[in-house]
């Protein structure tokens, strides 16, 4: 029976060493999948810097990870969330319904997000109306709005080859699939005229309720099967790519071009995307990525400020920096967020 | 069953003769029947080659995928610790040089890079800064670490083995090619012919990575230098945890039922729960880690120890239900035995029935410990999936209560990330994981083997 006793022993060892050891040491870091290379690079030049742990960073999306942010506050709490999109204000109310009320917002740079397809099929250069033409619910046709009849994207548009309409788009947890239907979808719609139609016929009490009807109708998309949510991270749409050659997928910059042997890049209004044409502004579909910090847990989780300010440095964040090399298109005004981070400034002034 | 006469019928000899016709010539049914066998005799046979088959292709594809992660491309260089850079003050003081980071160790690579190129009369119109670039990131690191641990070799010329980078790695796997690089930004041709000209030169060579196997993980700018054997050990703590709690727990809740309890509604109950309790999916128990563990109890996030109990509510009816069988295909005259001479029912069980369970029971263990060893879904929940690069734990404590992460976890993050050449650290990481579960199995089998006795 002496399994008994060690067994006994080995629980007494693990209770008193947990109530022990129950400080946390280590910034714990989740969210956008887009965020995670580089909050990963930046952890591991962290740890080995500095005197203080490797972070931990953990993905899951944008909006799992702020669900995650907003839990509380306390060592059994995430410090850090990253997102590929700004938090919304329903999510700040989340936040401080569980007390997390000081938030302190940090804009590490922009991404450029790319429609790429098989290496070996046909190339394409897009706008946003040959997107919303391809994978809207409704388009418009003939002055009226009518279920979408387009099969293959010659029907979008007559320059296009014959092939099949086929997308991999994000999911909806992930922060990048606002950015794709606000920044072509939603432009795509202005473009063709339809949200000005919507925007006629919508309801609703307010003019802002009737815009906010229109662009929920543009942005809604096909259910038949043309347009497929990824749920998962970019390899998984790179896979489907490989298994389906019709099919073009949304991804980011980065991960493009560490896949340049498989995938060929389309153009976006005449653009290339590179991180040049994302920094000047002219590739038009970009957006901001962020991490969040709660300001409650500075000072008490060992390392976080530091970690904040180290990843927002001009030789980390900077042009020339690692995350700049990895495809982060760096921040002109990173000098004002160093401040800000410096100064601890929260979201929305001194709420 | 009015047929029996006909059974034997390629039998011949003395049985008895048939209405319907000779023992020696076969009728129609009975060809029909034999042909049934024979038959079904070819799709057992033809479900076996195509278990086989797929079996062979999982681990030709795992294996010719896998193996290039158990080498790695390295490049040997001559740094020359320049005092200027890396101790301005010249005082040796540990807090000065811990100053400069591994950004300030870039330029001695790169002079050391160019000096080599130089020294071995290779000519290149590459600049500094895109020959420095053939190396891993992970160089200034280690650059770094050996001055922070030699500070008495600052000045000196000292030689290292470095990593080359992730793109250098794979044409050398033949995994990148020069028409692959096309429009590559991190690699060019130019580089790939310095790289020739290198390992025509002896100074880049491709050799086992022991770092692989016993090393942490690290980042997406630098997947050659990632290992798996830090998540080695968070497994294997994990492994403890579940051991030490899911072993004894199990053991006895399974004597209790087996042999003491009494058989009424409630003991039912609970062994219907627990059948299903085996069947219930993992990420339940992860969900239920995260509430009690983390938000309840609160044990830190990430932490190896969380990872174990949940494993262990996981494993615990596997345990429980193999043990209960082990006991169960003891006779009950040893039982009985033991009984009329005298021993109490506590020593039946224990001195009697328990040693004759115990290969049972230890086969059911080992099974369920695999089992775990493999899950990932239950971990997600906790926080041990994830970009985890901490040293390997130094204590038990630390092994217990540091963030890690565990093997199938590591292996399914290494998968999803951009670069290539963690995508052949996946497959390499599927192969040790695959060596622990192949070793675990076989040492149930044999302990099966050996002790298991047959009544």
């Amino acid at each position: 029976m002496s399994f008994v006793k060690l067994s006994a022993s080995a629980l007494a060892i693990a209770a008193v060493s947990a109530t022990a050891a129950a400080a946390r040491d280590q910034v714990q870091v989740a969210g956008s999948s887009t965020v995670l290379p580089y909050a990963s690079i930046v952890a591991e030049a962290f740890g080995e810097n500095f005197d203080f742990p490797t972070p931990v960073v953990e993905s899951g999306g944008s909006s799992a990870g702020l669900k995650r942010f907003c839990e509380g506050v306390g060592e059994n709490t995430i410090d850090v969330a990253n997102a590929s999109r700004k938090i919304k204000d329903k999510e700040i109310k989340a936040c401080a319904e569980a007390g997390v009320t000081d938030i302190i917002e940090v804009r590490i740079g922009y991404d450029g997000i790319v429609f790429a397809s098989d290496i070996n099929g046909n190339g394409f250069e897009f706008t946003p109306t040959d997107w919303f033409l391809a994978l809207s619910d409704e388009i418009m046709v003939d002055g009226k709005m009518v279920a979408n009849p387009n099969k293959t994207w010659a029907d979008v548009n007559p320059a296009f080859p014959a092939q099949p309409l086929q997308a991999f788009i994000p999911g909806t947890k992930h922060g990048t699939r606002e950015v794709f239907e606000d920044k072509v979808i939603l432009a795509g719609c202005e473009a063709t005229g339809a949200f000005e139609h919507l925007l006629a016929n919508a309801t609703g009490d307010s003019d802002k309720a009737k815009k906010k009807a229109a662009e929920k109708a543009c942005i809604s998309l096909r259910t038949d099967g043309v347009s497929v949510d990824i749920d998962g991270d970019y390899t998984e749409t790179l896979a489907r790519i490989e298994s389906n050659k019709d099919g073009i997928g949304v991804f980011g910059l980065a991960f493009y071009e560490n896949n340049t042997d498989k995938l060929q890049v389309a153009t976006m209004s005449g653009i290339v995307p590179s991180t040049e044409s994302i920094a000047t502004g002219e590739y038009p579909v970009s957006r901001p990525l962020f991490f969040y910090v709660k300001k409650a847990h500075i000072g008490v989780i060992p390392g976080l400020k530091e970690y904040a300010e180290f990843f927002i440095s001009d030789e980390v964040a900077g042009p020339d920096g690692p995350l700049a090399e990895y495809g982060l298109v760096s921040d002109p005004e990173l000098a004002k967020t160093q401040e800000a981070v410096a100064n601890e400034d929260v979201m929305g002034g001194n709420s | 069953m009015t047929d029996i006469s006909q059974t034997p019928s390629n039998m011949g000899g003395a049985a008895e003769q048939s209405k319907s016709g000779s023992l020696l010539t076969q009728n129609a049914r009975t060809r029909k029947r034999n042909a049934a066998e024979m038959r079904f005799r070819g799709y057992g046979i033809a479900a076996i080659v195509v278990g086989l088959i797929m079996l062979v292709v999982l681990v030709t594809t795992i294996v010719g995928r896998g193996t290039g992660a158990f080498q790695q491309t390295f490049v040997t260089l001559e740094v020359e610790l320049l005092e200027s850079k890396l101790d301005k003050k010249g005082n040796r003081d540990l807090e000065d040089i811990k100053k400069v980071t591994t950004f300030g160790y870039a330029p001695i690579i790169k002079a050391a890079v160019q000096s080599k190129i130089e020294g071995l009369g290779i000519e290149t119109s590459l600049k500094p800064k895109d020959m420095a670039g053939l190396l891993s990131k992970d160089a200034a690191a280690q650059l770094r670490a050996y001055v922070l641990e030699n500070p008495d070799q600052i000045g000196q010329t000292v030689e290292f083995r470095f990593l080359a980078q992730s793109r250098v790695d794979g044409y050398l796997k033949g995994r990148v090619s020069r028409e692959s690089i096309e429009n590559d930004k991190n690699i060019s041709g130019a580089q790939l012919d310095l790289v020739d000209a290198l390992v025509a030169a002896g100074v880049v060579e491709k050799t086992f990575n022991i770092d692989f196997i016993i090393g942490a993980d690290a980042s997406d700018q630098r997947p050659e230098a990632a290992g798996i054997g830090v998540s080695m050990m968070g497994s294997l703590f994990m492994m403890l945890v579940v051991l030490a709690l899911a072993l004894p727990i199990g053991v006895a809740a399974s004597i209790y039922l087996e042999e003491f309890a009494p058989k009424n509604w409630l003991t039912d109950i609970i062994e219907v729960n627990i059948s299903n309790l085996a069947a219930v999916p993992s990420i339940v128990f992860g969900i239920l880690g995260l509430a009690v563990f983390i938000n309840y109890m609160h044990l830190p996030m990430s932490a190896p120890l969380v990872g174990g109990l949940v494993l262990t509510l996981m494993t615990l009816p596997t345990i429980i239900i193999s043990t209960r069988a082990a006991l169960k295909a003891v006779p009950p005259s040893i039982r009985d035995a033991a009984l009329g001479v005298g021993a109490s029912k506590m020593q039946a069980v224990f001195h009697h029935v328990l040693p004759l369970a115990a290969p049972g029971i230890l086969t059911g263990t080992i099974i369920g410990l695999a089992q775990a060893l493999g899950e990932t879904a239950p971990l997600l929940l906790i926080g041990m999936v994830g970009f985890i690069a901490s040293n390997a734990p130094e204590t038990i404590a630390d092994g217990l209560l540091a963030p890690n992460s565990a093997m199938p976890a590591q292996i399914y993050e290494w998968a999803k990330r951009a670069d290539p050449a963690f995508y052949e650290r996946a497959w390499g990481g599927i192969i040790i994981l695959l060596v622990f579960l192949v070793t675990m199995n076989t040492v149930a089998v044999i302990l099966r083997r050996r002790f298991e006795r047959r009544w």
